[in-house]
């Protein structure tokens, strides 16, 4: 176990512009769209960093899919070193942040983008099984560091 | 006299510092009070206190000489003998040197010295002593902050009040305070030691005096203050703030040309440093030294300071400029402080000595800039650098010219025939002679670079004129060289800019948009000596105005060319040129208001009117000429209409009102005889209705009957009580003859009123509506010719379901016996018979006898009107006219607080029960329109009865109203009542509650908060009433956020939780859900033992709303879960 960072001096991208919704159709509803799951996500801080998922450019607007229909949200992304031990983590804070805002009926999927990481099976397959995630979540250590890592725009 | 031993007590209580701080102030204030009111005298005291001033107890004695300082700081103003003074300065001067007790010596030195003229001051030989003193005995830096502060106010003193006697010290004093600054970082010592800076230089002003020898030390004390750097926020007690520093250093630095070997380095080399502030800051000093030192010790640093500002502008400016609509007026780019303070040295500079130009003139590529300028014939096509260096360029020369007439000169030969070569206005012919082109042969070459320039140089000697013309009233500047090489090509120049205006592709914008800036530009120069001719003048005028009136839809040319013109329009208004004022009235403004005639031109109406109304609202003047093309051609355009039925004309008609409402009656107050104006157009709109006497074919016009209705109660309104008078008396002259007042013989009862289906013509229709609106905005000091029988024709129209006849009705019980004279003199209608018409209904009985020569049934001693809204007679539809109407009629009364009003809302209130006297319950409908009444009669409203129409109120009238009828409504609704009346019931208390001030409910929370949530639910049902739910929720809203609201939620919390979750999912309305949530984030602010209870239900109820529909309930519904999840320590219980 190597001490210190594992990306020591990370690539920070400019904060973008909050989406301002201008007309808002009143008679019509308007549904989930990857834009309001991003908005919800992007500002997560990184685990290491100061600095937001966006900022690292581990999120953008093109990383979340929603299928309206099955109920389904689909996203990647990309961690910023091949070998991070923080995928994980990274990936617990989404689906702990999307399970505190999601209404119940929606299926998450969280995924490392394709490429981006040594060890991309065995990460999604740890993100995206419901056992692991609650066990994960009941360690007292870890879910701190989530709360941390959630709430830090907010507070 | 003050007791000896008492004065004993207070100067033990103040020399012993083991008491509080209040006590010895108190006792301090005690022996000043006493010394005030000479019950003690000076000599007294110090007799008294002798042990505490002379004591070897360096404790006793620091404190005893601060309490003979303190006294004295606060008898500045009591006269006292020269010899006290001579005396009490040798003891304090002598006492500088006693480090032990320096506090109260510096305090006694400047208390003294501070002393008012006329109560004995310090003389000169004094000062000196104590300077001396000062200068050897205190080492100001090894003092704490406070003595520093109060050493160097001293030293201020001294030099500002006995500057000849310091002024002998010479050396002595500079190098002491050299010492004393140096080294200084405490904020308010620093301002007052620059202050000190700037006074010695005000000293020792001769270049052979003492500061001269220590310039270069002194320099180097402060200098490496420079740029300040200052982080303080806010500093709490003495509130000093990074400009004033900055301030007081630059002013210390600029204070002597002495200092100019040191600072003019100094500063050129701050300004090529990163640091932004910075650059401002020398900027900023520069300019300041450039004003002190003067033009010979400036000009050795002229190359430096060139460079270092050449610089500045290269950094400092963008390469984007702007073609849009607003930046017509502007320069174009953004211009940031750095740029605004670099011109302003740069304009400095050149003014004061024109010999700086030369360096600007000769260093700038002005070679380059040409051979950019026509190489690239699109700005969009430059490459950054060039677009850079075109920019920076002109606007180097454009500050430069507009600096002086001289320097204005210089640029103009330098450069300005080049510009003209380079445009192709000026060509050079094989014998070298200059050949100015024909009007025929104006090359198109238009290059954006060149125009830039070109506009920025004329703009630049524009504003120099206009400079001119502030100071001195009569500018010549005919003569000047510039002016007459304008005059040389203004023609071809006009030309050029035409042609650039009309060259444009729909691609680029950028042609027009600086052809038609040049056009505005060269339209702008003012006064007789302007190099433009009329007859050019006028040129640009017809260019632009046909612009606007061609059939080019509205594109960004259309409205580049309105907005110059109305620049220009403005101009000529502000600067009082009277020729060009004939000129632009001739061309622009007869031209636009003909235009206005619809069918006229090709233009698109609505576009018409924005330009000729934009146009003309830039003088009074041309404000008359546009009412009265509007009046004649609303006229053409109603007769049009019912000649011919062109629909078309009726349109343009709404358009024409409208422009009128919501261009020129907003600046009546701004235009002197708008309103006379005014007044005779409405006038004129009535001759007009009267002339038409039927309208050929079916009206429907809706939207011009509701323009002109809005447009006659605001000319209405805002008239003079003379000029109402003379409206309504024409709109009586037209309603008289027309079948209108046959409605005035019909008599009021059931039968008559059964018989009124007909409905009226269109005419007549508009006739009462327009009338209506008159009576609604007339004030009451006017009269109202016929007014019972006026009353009597409301009344049945009102029958009749027209509101606006229930409108002015309201209006009319408003008003009547409120004018100036106590009573309406003309009408001859008392408020007492109005009423009596109204509500008794035996309308004049003479006048119905002699109609129809017997008394018909009049039911009974009820008022037919009641009796109508009872449903005891008359049709469904009948009833809810009648209801409707009375609510207008109420409103009215009870706006001026007539008690009659009670009657009215009993009425109402008996529609609503459920068993009312009648023995059976009203239609649905009929009790809706029954609870509606009563936000009519609660609700502020636009059309009428408000200040604008000048309505009677009387103050706290919604109070008063509130207080009656909520505990009727209350115990009504308490009382058992059928589902629907007991809707109605809450609808009704609901618009009640909704728009009475929240204060009032916040008086009554623990009442009202039952009812409104009782409300809540009840009114929740349906989706019929969801404007309602939603201003109640707004209300209980309003009480969960305040401190009295609380407490009673409180007691109230499981019901109002209960209410809210289940407004949570209100399906009918996105703002009752959204305002739902908020309350309950709201209600955490209750106590946590109160609240807990409910939090599973809560979170619950919301867990459901992050699903809703809607983008912002589940945006708010996050927030809330978030805020209710976290008032335990654990986390979602999901």
């Amino acid at each position: 176990m190597t001490l210190g960072l594992i990306n020591a001096n990370p690539v920070v991208q400019a904060k973008k512009e909050r989406l301002v919704r201008t007309q808002e159709d009143q008679y019509r509803d308007d549904g989930v769209d990857p834009l309001d799951i991003y908005e919800y996500v992007r500002d997560i801080r990184d685990p290491e960093h100061p600095y937001t998922l966006e900022q690292l450019s581990v999120l953008s607007e093109e990383s979340v899919t929603v299928d309206d229909k099955l109920d389904r949200i689909l996203i990647k992304f990309t961690p910023t070193v091949q070998h991070c031990s923080m995928a994980t983590i990274i990936g617990l804070c989404l689906r702990a942040k999307l399970n505190e805002r999601l209404p119940l009926h929606y299926k998450v999927d969280i995924l490392v983008s394709p490429g981006s990481h040594a060890d991309e099976d065995s990460v999604n397959k740890q993100l995206n099984d419901k056992e692991r995630v609650a066990a994960a979540m009941e360690n007292p250590n870890l879910r701190q560091l989530v709360d941390e890592c959630i709430f830090s725009d907010e507070i | 006299m003050v007791e000896t031993n008492q004065l004993t007590q207070y100067l033990g209580t103040f020399v012993d510092i083991t008491r509080s701080p209040t006590e010895q102030d108190d006792s301090l204030k005690a022996i000043a009070s006493s010394l005030d009111n000479d019950s003690l005298s000076i000599n007294q005291l110090i007799r008294e206190m002798e042990m505490y001033l002379t004591t070897t107890d360096n404790v006793v004695r620091a404190r005893g000489i601060l309490l003979l300082a303190e006294v004295l700081d606060s008898l500045k103003a009591k006269p006292l003998a020269n010899a006290i003074v001579h005396t009490l300065v040798g003891f304090f001067t002598e006492k500088l040197a006693d480090w032990r007790a320096l506090r109260g010596a510096l305090v006694g030195c400047l208390a003294l010295m501070k002393r008012k003229d006329v109560a004995g001051v310090v003389t000169d030989i004094d000062a000196q002593a104590m300077a001396k003193s000062m200068v050897q005995n205190v080492q100001l830096q090894a003092l704490a902050p406070l003595d520093r502060k109060l050493g160097f106010e001293l030293l201020e003193c001294l030099l500002q009040q006995y500057s000849e006697a310091m002024s002998t010290m010479g050396n002595l004093l500079v190098y002491a305070i050299c010492e004393a600054i140096d080294g200084e970082k405490d904020p308010q010592c620093l301002i007052v030691a620059f202050h000190l800076i700037e006074l010695l230089a005000q000293l020792f002003p001769s270049p052979s005096g003492p500061l001269a020898s220590d310039a270069s030390d002194l320099f180097e004390v402060f200098g490496c203050y420079f740029p300040l750097h200052f982080t303080h926020t806010k500093d709490d007690e003495a509130n000093i703030r990074r400009e004033d520093l900055a301030r007081g250093l630059s002013l210390a630095i600029s204070s002597t040309p002495l200092f100019e070997p040191y600072a003019i380095p100094l500063l050129l080399e701050k300004l090529s440093s990163t640091l932004p502030i910075a650059k401002v800051d020398s900027l900023k000093c520069l300019k300041d030294c450039a004003m002190k030192y003067g033009v010979d010790r400036m000009k050795k640093h002229y190359g430096g300071l060139w460079s270092a500002l050449k610089d500045t502008f290269y950094s400092s400016t963008g390469t984007h400029l702007s073609f849009s609509l607003e930046s017509i007026t502007s320069p174009g780019f953004e211009m940031n402080e750095i740029h605004n303070e670099a011109v302003s040295l740069l304009q400095r500079l050149v003014k004061q000595d024109i010999s700086f130009l030369g360096f600007v003139v000769e260093d700038i590529r002005i070679n380059t800039v040409f051979d950019t300028i026509s190489r690239y014939s699109q700005f969009r096509g430059m490459p950054d650098t060039s677009k850079l260096e075109v920019l920076v360029i002109s606007q180097i020369l454009s500050v430069s010219a507009k600096a002086s007439v001289q320097s204005c000169n210089i640029i103009f030969q330098t450069c300005f025939f080049r510009l003209m070569n380079t445009l192709g206005i000026v060509e050079k012919t094989s014998n070298g002679d200059v050949v100015q082109n024909g009007n025929s042969t104006v090359s198109t070459r238009l290059y954006h670079g060149g125009l830039h320039l070109c506009i920025e140089l004329l703009a630049a000697s524009k504003d120099l004129t206009l400079g001119f013309e502030e100071c001195s009233p009569t500018p010549e500047c005919v003569q000047e060289s510039w002016c007459s090489m304008v005059k040389r090509f203004s023609v071809p120049l006009i030309q050029v800019f035409a042609s650039a205006v009309y060259s444009s592709s729909d691609d680029s914008v950028a042609d027009v948009y600086l052809g038609v800036k040049g056009l505005l530009t060269m339209g702008m120069f003012c006064g007789g000596s302007s190099p433009v001719s009329r007859s050019e003048f006028e040129k640009i005028l017809v260019t632009l105005t046909s612009i606007i009136t061609s059939k080019s839809g509205k594109t960004m040319m259309w409205e580049l060319a309105l907005k110059a013109l109305v620049c220009i329009g403005s101009f000529i208004d502000r600067y009082h040129e009277t020729d060009k004022a004939m000129s632009y009235m001739s061309i622009v403004v007869d031209n636009l208001v003909s235009l206005a005639c619809p069918g006229h031109c090709g233009l698109p109406y609505p576009m018409m009117l924005e330009a000729t109304s934009e146009v003309c609202s830039t003088g009074p003047k041309y404000v008359e000429k546009l009412v009265l093309g509007l009046e004649e051609a609303f006229c053409s355009s109603l007769s049009d209409f019912y000649v011919n039925g062109n629909f078309k004309s009726i349109n343009n008609c709404s358009h024409l009102l409208g422009c009128l409402t919501n261009k020129l009656l907003p600046r009546v107050g701004e235009i002197d005889g708008l309103e006379k104006l005014l007044v005779h157009f409405a006038i004129s709109m009535w001759n007009q209705i009267e002339s038409c006497g039927v309208f050929s074919c079916d009206f429907n016009g809706g939207e011009f009957v509701e323009a002109a209705i809005t447009t006659m109660g605001q000319i209405v309104g805002i008239a003079l009580v003379d000029s109402q008078n003379s409206i309504i008396q024409k709109a009586y002259r037209v309603v008289l003859p027309s079948t209108l007042a046959a409605m005035k013989s019909i008599p009021l009862t059931f039968v008559a009123l059964e018989d009124l289906q007909r409905d009226l013509s269109t005419r007549d229709e508009l006739i009462l509506s327009l009338f209506a609106s008159v009576i609604i905005a007339a004030s009451p000091a006017a009269s109202i010719p016929d007014a019972k029988s006026l009353i009597h024709l409301f009344l049945v129209s009102l029958h009749k379901g027209y509101i606006p006849a229930a409108q002015a009705l309201g209006s009319m019980v408003n008003k009547l016996g409120r004018g100036t004279g106590g009573a309406y003199i003309t009408s001859g209608c008392s408020m007492e018979e109005a009423c009596d018409i109204i509500f008794q209904a035996d309308f004049a009985s003479e006048e119905k006898i002699s109609s129809n020569g017997s008394g018909k049934f009049i039911c009974g001693s009820e008022t037919t009107l009641s009796k109508i809204c009872l449903g005891f007679c008359g049709s469904l539809e009948h009833q809810t006219h009648a209801i409707t109407g009375l609510a207008w009629i109420g409103k009215g009364l009870l706006m001026r607080g007539d008690e009659r009003v009670n009657e009215i809302a009993l009425l109402l209130v008996e529609c609503l029960k459920s068993t009312n006297c009648s023995g059976h319950a009203l239609h649905p409908s009929a009790m809706k329109h029954a609870a509606d009444a009563f936000s009519i009669l609660m609700s502020d409203s636009e059309v009428c009865l408000n200040r604008k129409f000048h309505a009677v109120i009387r103050p706290l009238y919604k109070q008063r109203f509130f207080s009656k009828i909520v505990p009727i409504l209350e115990s009504l609704i308490m009382n058992f009542q059928t589902p629907l009346s007991r809707k109605m019931l809450h609808v009704a208390l609901a618009h009640v509650i909704s728009n009475v001030p929240v204060t009032v409910i916040l008086d009554n929370t623990k009442k009202l908060q039952p009812m409104i949530l009782e409300g809540l639910s009840v009114l929740s049902i349906d989706s019929v009433e969801k404007e309602t739910l939603f201003s109640l929720l707004l209300v209980l809203s309003g009480t969960l956020t305040d401190s009295k609201g609380q407490q009673s939620a409180e007691d109230n919390a499981h019901i109002i939780i209960e209410c809210l979750v289940k407004l949570t999912s209100y399906p009918n309305l996105m703002v009752v859900r959204e305002t739902a949530i908020q309350c309950l984030v709201a209600l955490l602010e209750l106590p946590h033992r109160r609240i807990y209870p409910f939090r599973i239900q809560v979170l619950q109820a919301i867990a459901k709303s992050l699903d809703d529909p809607k983008r912002r309930v589940r945006g708010e519904a996050i927030k809330c879960r978030q805020a209710w999840a976290s008032i335990t320590s654990t986390n979602i219980p999901f």
